[in-house]
């Protein structure tokens, strides 16, 4: 029962007290729905549309997604997005794993561990491609180091070279995320009840079987926050992409975002850059509104 | 992302060393000779770009040319440090990234203080005064929060410029609000769903009304929540990137899009040194808060992705 419910008396400054809250809300309403759910409309409409340098409203139908799909560039996005994607959770999962086990071991020092394993969260994107730009660049980074400690023959040119450019993406966006996810399995670890553990050490179980049979099937909710958290921002990876590569060499390190942002404002194909912006939402919609359903139900 | 009611519910940073479990050390020593090893490593992993990127701000650009990226500078210089805050090119003129970090904060100031106010309001509405629909309402808040902002690029860039904030530090301010008011609700509307309502029905009946409630009830006790929602909130407008290369002009940029541009010049030789030092000063106020307030930071990234 809300509170308002009682205080339900005539007389027009009782409505107004009454209305007060609604109308302390409907500012942010009103934001939402125009500037979330009006420009998405809008969005999709234009996707439908001649749209090139400015929006236009002459009616194109299907259009713009049959050509999107025509487009190479967009193709090398999406598979892109793809190798991206699944190595960036499945490498951020895997060692933020590890980490969180490795720190749930009563470690000395570990408020100072887990601030420095974590701390690469609070920088930019574009600071991150900075530093990862220079440090991997075979003219002055890791490859130029070692060739000056002797090993001449070493070669690290993934970053100059299209074929193997995309992995930089992961090893960036790698370092940045995955203290986050430690964070968040080490979170999951700790709500898991000791005395169940105790008893199955005593029973013999070894480390490996303990943690295979029992912690890790525990952890669940957080292996599924992790994946909607990280998918949802392997989707939206924009920055990194502009700081580290630019979307070179060529367009071998081009992501969805970086695909809209060009053919929307500089190569003057808006319709095509809106049914991209579509896309993306719909695939971020797939993974993030039944999450969001099961998590808004359960409060119930 | 979770509605979680309390973001208080788990603080792995809260926790001291004591609470972990000590499994590996039923094996024998060595193993945790190992386990200590392995995590010194990762702490190097982390630290390393940090590394490259303080020594590298710190000594002139032939020693970082000539193979010398992970020694320490053999002549120590603060030149770049300089350079970068007030001489640099970026973009057209040399101006250095000084203007630019001034925009920065003249942007963040207002859009997390007043994406605070509203997201606490909303959340003392949303939870004290419920009403039907509420919950509908605060999942397609919430959804808000996730889209790609890509789908919102065009139209707002239309808007804007309808409205005369195309290109303005203003502009940047109000579409900051708009996207940061999803989370900030979150935040608070989850701290006050722990609140007890029977001490807002009691003020009620004592004659309180909406804002004195507020004002006297739950505000004095928002502080934490306050912190991680500020805190939160700038790092997010601050390290924002894609606002800011959209509806920003040359003399409206964010530190984000300055420092891209400066590295990204392709003009002239390649000062690696300056570029360091221009990503340091970047990174460096996020970075303070972080050192600073590290456990509310975490909170905040903790509430917005796992269950309490």
């Amino acid at each position: 029962m809300s509170i308002a419910d009682t205080a339900n008396r005539p007389g027009a400054v009782d409505r107004l007290r009454d209305a007060l809250p609604k109308l302390v809300l409907s500012p942010t309403v009103a934001i939402v729905a125009i500037f979330v759910y009006g420009f998405i409309a809008f969005t999709l409409y234009l996707s439908f549309t001649d749209s090139r340098i400015l929006p236009s409203f002459g009616w194109v139908g299907w259009q713009n997604y049959h050509n999107l799909f025509r487009i190479r560039a967009w193709d090398t996005a999406v598979s892109n997005l793809v190798v991206f994607g699944v190595l960036y959770i499945a490498i951020c999962c895997a060692l933020g794993l590890l980490l969180a086990i490795l720190l749930d071991q009563r470690i000395r020092a570990e408020g100072f561990i887990r601030t420095v394993y974590l701390y690469p969260m609070a920088l930019s994107f574009i600071v991150t491609g900075v530093a990862w730009k220079w440090f991997l660049d075979p003219g002055i980074g890791l490859e130029a180091v070692v060739h000056g400690w002797g090993w001449e023959s070493f070669q690290f040119d993934w970053i100059k070279n299209s074929h193997m450019a995309i992995y930089t993406i992961v090893i960036a966006a790698v370092w940045q995320t995955s203290g986050f996810v430690m964070a968040m399995f080490l979170a999951g670890l700790r709500g898991i009840d000791n005395e169940m553990l105790k008893a199955a050490q005593i029973d013999g179980a070894s480390t490996f079987a303990l943690y295979r049979r029992i912690v890790i099937p525990q952890l669940r909710p957080a292996f599924m926050s992790a994946f909607v958290v990280l998918a949802h921002m392997a989707i939206k990876s924009y920055d990194l992409v502009i700081a580290l590569t630019g979307g070179g060499p060529g367009t071998s390190t081009e992501l969805p975002a970086t695909f809209m942002y060009s053919y929307t404002f500089t190569r003057n194909q808006m319709g095509i850059g809106a049914a991209s912006a579509v896309i993306m939402l719909m695939t971020i919609a797939a993974i993030i509104v039944p999450y969001l359903w099961s998590e808004l139900r359960e409060k119930k | 992302m979770s509605t979680a009611p309390d973001t208080r519910a788990f603080d792995p940073t809260a926790a001291g060393a004591g609470s972990g479990r000590k499994i590996l050390q039923t094996s024998l020593r060595p193993a945790r000779v190992i386990l200590y090893l392995l995590l010194a490593l990762f702490c190097i992993y982390y630290l390393l770009p940090l590394y490259v990127m303080v020594v590298n701000s710190l000594k002139p650009l032939s020693e970082i040319t000539a193979g010398g990226m992970m020694a320490l500078p053999r002549d120590w210089t603060l030149a770049p440090w300089q350079s970068a805050w007030s001489t640099a090119q970026v973009g057209v003129e040399a101006t250095g990234l000084r203007p630019y970090f001034i925009n920065s904060i003249i942007m963040v100031v207002p859009a997390v203080a007043l994406s605070t106010l509203l997201g606490a309001l909303n959340g003392y509405v949303l939870t004290k005064w419920t009403f039907r629909g509420a919950t509908v309402l605060f999942g397609l808040l919430l959804f808000g929060c996730f889209i790609p902002f890509q789908i919102v690029l065009i139209p707002m860039a239309r808007v804007l410029g309808l409205i005369g904030l195309a290109g303005t530090v203003p502009g940047l301010i109000f579409v900051h609000l708009v996207y940061g008011i999803g989370f900030s609700t979150l935040y608070f509307r989850n701290y006050y769903a722990a609140f007890p309502t029977e001490l807002v029905r009691a003020a009620q009946i004592d004659g309180a009304g909406f804002f004195r409630i507020f004002w006297r009830i739950l505000l004095p006790s928002s502080g934490p929540i306050a912190v991680v929602c500020i805190i939160w909130q700038f790092t997010n407008i601050w390290n924002d990137f894609l606002f800011g290369a959209s509806f920003s002009d040359f003399d409206s940029q964010p530190m984000t899009v300055a420092l891209n541009n400066l590295v990204q010049s392709s003009t002239g030789v390649k000062e690696y040194n300056v570029h360091f030092a221009g990503a340091i000063m970047a990174a460096l106020p996020t970075l303070l808060v972080y050192i600073v307030a590290g456990r509310y930071f975490v909170r905040g990234l903790m509430a917005g992705s796992v269950k309490g």
